[in-house]
This record gives structure tokens, C-alpha cells and sequence, in this order.
């Protein structure tokens, strides 16, 4: 692992004046995209995502379908200008195990059996890339697909974690994400208490993993009030206009 | 039909080869066992056969890592090794299958990068390249037993005028960890280790836990579409710290 050569955390404030535990501000808003069934964008600070969710709609070539369920394609790709170096517009092999974690995270949610043959395509966008992208695009996702109207148990709401100068932090900027001693990506059904997602690299006691989780729990919760509020908003207005 | 038979000695809590929901199956390595390359190893997990070798080139260093070498992870599903595969470029399965196993190696530090300068602008990258040659479950901690017996006993080329010289070695390529994966299904609020590949059809989730020698965490990777809960990871952390010193004590 990388070592920073700036300390990270420096009066218990980090590089960007945030206490350890303090998000970046969050910005939600649902239905942009026009031709999209559900579409959200959703930013963590600088990173931002945006989604847009097509289906559930007839699925092609025919071996594909499944009699009994439906099935979910998530494809993440970041611009390439979302990040300091151009990034290549071709998936990569991170962009594609990002997407295979991320389809089985925002599974988890859905009802499937309610589509049988018939597929639920996300497109996950980084327009711009300061770390946490796979979990900003996972709130987005989880908003377009409710906005879509596709039948699901709960919301998924996710954040990152991880340490940083030997301090547990929420939310990780892409510096801290670059240098920190470990990080670690959570997905959940809030009013379960269930994780869809989880991926964590770095060097850990088992105690420290379990606090990081309770950390997690307690960020994705909050996630969970404001895509609730944000949903809420828009489809209360569409009412009215009525 | 195999579904519901499996299903069906789950729920009593039996599994139907008979083992403990904490047992793994019979583990067979073998390390040094392709000459050409400058470390390998084959394991054996209970029918699952994984090949890694370790070949060693001469480099540039990652800008931002400029006295250290370089780790690169690569795995193959050969179609020999299940009817569900196919020539062509690695998938999805197999693309996170190596970057998991590059991450335990890595986060771990189980190898000494820092230790791979040869000269300034020039370090040894290190390719971890893993085939499989039969699926009958549980090739996570099969690839990770491999690649991990395959780097201890790894040895670094001879170098001459910038060159390497093939067959001859000047020393043990560092390694100062042996971390081990411990994949753990999930089947109702049972958590089981080493599954079969038909249980592995019908778990719910499973959770991939990379574990150093000092118990530390190194990697951790849910996979499936089923949930966990934060205390089936706290139960799931416990037996993977426990079964992981029993795995290593085989490398």
C-alpha cells in the first residue's frame, strides 16, 4: 500500500476539513434522463454518478431468459474525464468486477420473480471520480430503480469506510481513498439490516472490521432518510401537476 | 433434482459428502512443479485442480511506487475445466477471482515489493498466472493456496547486462506472509466453508476473507445475490480466523 507523504488526518480534521466521521454534502435528484424508465444522479462531494435504469423489457438472444426470474445487467463506466489521467473508454477489468458486485447488490433488492424472461438494465455514469464512485452510483441506482417502479424489498443505500493515520473514517475522498491503510465498500437494506455489498481491502483486526460495519450501518441509514426524502419530493410534486 | 437433495441435507444439517459445515475437503500441493517457471504449485481441493505459476520480468516501476516492484494477478478458466466454460477472454467470474487474489497478496504485504528494485527505473514485476483445470467448488481458496505455495517458492533470476538469464537464480524472491482466503457460504443461518460445486448452486451469498498470519483482515469480499447480516459477518470473521491457520499450516 501507498503511503501519503501528507499526513491525512492532521487536529483530527481531515485533508478536506472534515471530522472524521462527517460526509461530504450529498446532492440527490431523480428523472433527468427522458428516454430512461427510472434515471437518478446522485454526488458524494465531487464524485458524482448518474444512472439510468431500461426495462424491465424484453430480453435478447432468447437463451438468455430464465423462465422463473428476471435478470439484472449492470454496466459501471466512468468518463473519461472523470479522473486526473484520461481514463480509456473501454471497461477494464476494475470497471468489470464493479459492475458483477454492483448486479448482485442492487439484486438482492429487486424481485426478480416478477419479471420473469424480461431483464432490468442499469447504466452506472461517473461523470466525475474523488473517490467512493461505486457507492454513489449504487444510491443512484437504487433511486432509478424506484423511480422506474421496479418492484423491490428496499432501498440500497451505500457508503464507504475505511482508516486512515490509524483513525476510522466515513465517506473517503479519492486521496484517502489512495492512501489509506484500508477501505472498505457496504451496500445494505437499511430497515433489514442487511448487506448486499461488501468489499474491504487493507489490514484489519476483526474488531476493527466489526466497527467499521456498526459505521457503515449507521452512514447508510442516513443515505437511506434522504433518498426516501428525495423520492418522496419528486413523485408528491408529479401529483399535484396532475 | 441434485438441488433439492442438497437443499434437503442442509436443512438437516448434513451435507451430502458427509463432512461438518466446518470441514473442508482433502487439500493436496504440490509446489515446484513446472520447470520453467521460476515458481508454481498445484493444489487439489477436493477435486477442484488449480495450476499458478509464478513468472518474473524485468520492468518499469508505477510512477507513484518508484523503488518497488510490481504484482500482477491473472487467471484463466481453461475450457478443459467445466462445460460451463468457454474459450475466449477471462469473464466476469474469472477477472474477480484474480483481483481478489491480488488483493490478499498485496494488502497482506506478503511479498516485500520494496525489495524488487534492481537498479533505478528498472524492478522485477512479479505474474501470478493461475489456470484451472477442473471445477468441483471453492476455486477461491484453491487459487489462493496456489498462488501463495507457488511465491514461497518462487526464486529470482540471475540478471546479466540487463538481461535475464533463464535457469539460473540468485536468491528467494521475499515473502514474509503466507495469507489465506477462507470463503464462506451462507445457506439460511447456517455458514458453511469449502463448498461443492453443487452447493455452491444453491447458497445464498458467499463471503470471500483473506487472513494474515496474525489473524489480521486482509480482504473481504461478498459475492451472490443473498444478504448478510452484521452478525453473520461477525460469526463469519471468527470461523475464517479459525479454519485459515489450519489452511496454512499446509504451505
Amino acid at each position: 500500500m501507498k503511503k501519503s507523504e501528507v499526513p491525512l488526518i492532521i487536529n483530527g480534521r481531515r485533508i478536506d476539513g472534515r471530522l472524521p466521521e462527517e460526509l461530504r454534502e450529498i446532492k440527490m435528484s431523480i428523472g433527468e434522463i427522458s428516454n430512461a424508465d427510472g434515471s437518478a444522479r446522485v454526488s458524494f462531494g465531487k464524485t458524482e454518478a448518474i444512472v439510468a435504469v431500461y426495462g424491465p423489457r424484453a430480453l435478447f438472444p432468447k437463451f438468455l431468459q430464465e423462465s422463473d426470474v428476471g435478470l439484472v445487467r449492470v454496466i459501471y463506466s466512468m468518463s473519461p474525464f472523470s479522473v486526473d489521467e484520461r481514463k480509456n473508454p473501454a471497461p477494464d477489468r476494475r470497471s468489470i468486477e464493479i459492475s458483477k458486485v454492483t448486479k448482485e447488490a442492487l439484486t438482492a433488492a429487486i424481485f426478480i420473480e416478477d419479471f420473469p424472461k424480461a431483464v432490468v438494465d442499469i447504466y452506472e455514469n461517473i461523470i466525475q471520480a474523488d473517490g467512493s464512485t461505486r457507492v454513489t452510483a449504487i444510491n443512484a441506482a437504487s433511486l432509478a430503480l424506484a423511480s422506474a417502479g421496479i418492484p423491490m424489498r428496499d432501498l440500497v443505500a451505500a457508503c464507504s469506510v475505511g482508516k486512515v493515520d490509524n483513525t476510522l473514517i466515513v465517506d473517503l475522498n479519492g486521496k484517502e481513498d489512495n492512501y489509506s491503510e484500508s477501505d472498505m465498500a457496504v451496500a445494505m437494506m437499511p430497515s433489514k439490516g442487511l448487506i448486499t455489498l461488501l468489499q474491504m481491502d487493507g489490514r484489519l483486526t476483526k474488531e476493527e472490521v466489526l466497527e467499521l460495519l456498526r459505521k457503515a450501518e449507521e452512514v447508510c441509514k442516513k443515505i437511506y432518510e434522504l433518498q426516501k426524502k428525495v423520492l418522496f419530493e419528486k413523485f408528491k410534486v408529479e401529483r399535484e401537476e396532475e | 433434482m441434485m438441488e433439492g437433495f442438497v437443499k434437503e441435507y442442509l436443512n438437516q444439517g448434513k451435507r451430502i459428502d458427509g463432512r461438518g459445515f466446518k470441514d473442508y475437503r482433502q487439500i493436496e500441493i504440490k509446489h515446484s512443479v513446472v520447470s520453467k517457471a521460476e515458481g508454481s504449485a498445484f493444489v487439489n481441493l477436493g477435486g477442484t485442480k488449480v495450476y499458478a505459476g509464478v513468472k518474473l520480468d524485468i520492468g518499469e516501476p508505477f510512477p507513484d511506487t518508484p523503488n518497488e516492484g510490481i504484482l500482477i494477478v491473472n487467471a484463466e478458466f481453461t475450457p478443459l475445466s467445466s462445460p460451463k466454460i468457454e474459450p475466449g477472454p477471462p469473464g466476469e467470474d474469472a477477472i474477480e477471482l484474480a483481483r481478489i487474489v491480488d488483493r490478499i497478496i498485496r494488502e497482506s504485504q506478503a511479498i516485500e515489493l520494496e525489495k524488487l528494485l534492481i537498479e533505478e527505473g528498472k524492478v522485477w514485476i512479479v505474474y501470478v498466472d493461475l489456470a484451472v483445470f477442473d471445477m468441483r467448488g471453492n476455486l477461491m481458496d484453491a487459487s489462493m493456496l496456489a498462488s501463495i505455495e507457488a511465491l514461497l517458492h518462487t526464486q529470482i533470476p540471475k540478471v546479466e547486462n540487463g538481461k535475464i538469464v533463464r535457469g539460473e537464480f540468485t536468491s528467494k524472491l521475499p515473502v514474509v506472509f503466507k495469507p489465506v482466503s477462507v470463503t464462506i457460504g451462507k445457506y439460511g443461518n447456517n455458514l458453511l466453508v469449502d463448498l461443492s460445486k453443487e452447493e455452491e448452486e444453491i447458497v445464498d451469498a458467499k463471503l470471500v476473507i483473506g487472513v494474515r498470519d496474525d489473524d489480521k483482515i486482509c480482504a473481504m469480499q461478498k459475492q451472490g445475490i443473498g444478504t448478510f447480516s452484521l452478525k453473520d459477518i461477525e460469526n463469519a470473521l471468527d470461523l475464517a480466523i479459525e479454519k485459515s491457520k489450519e489452511l496454512r499450516r499446509l504451505l
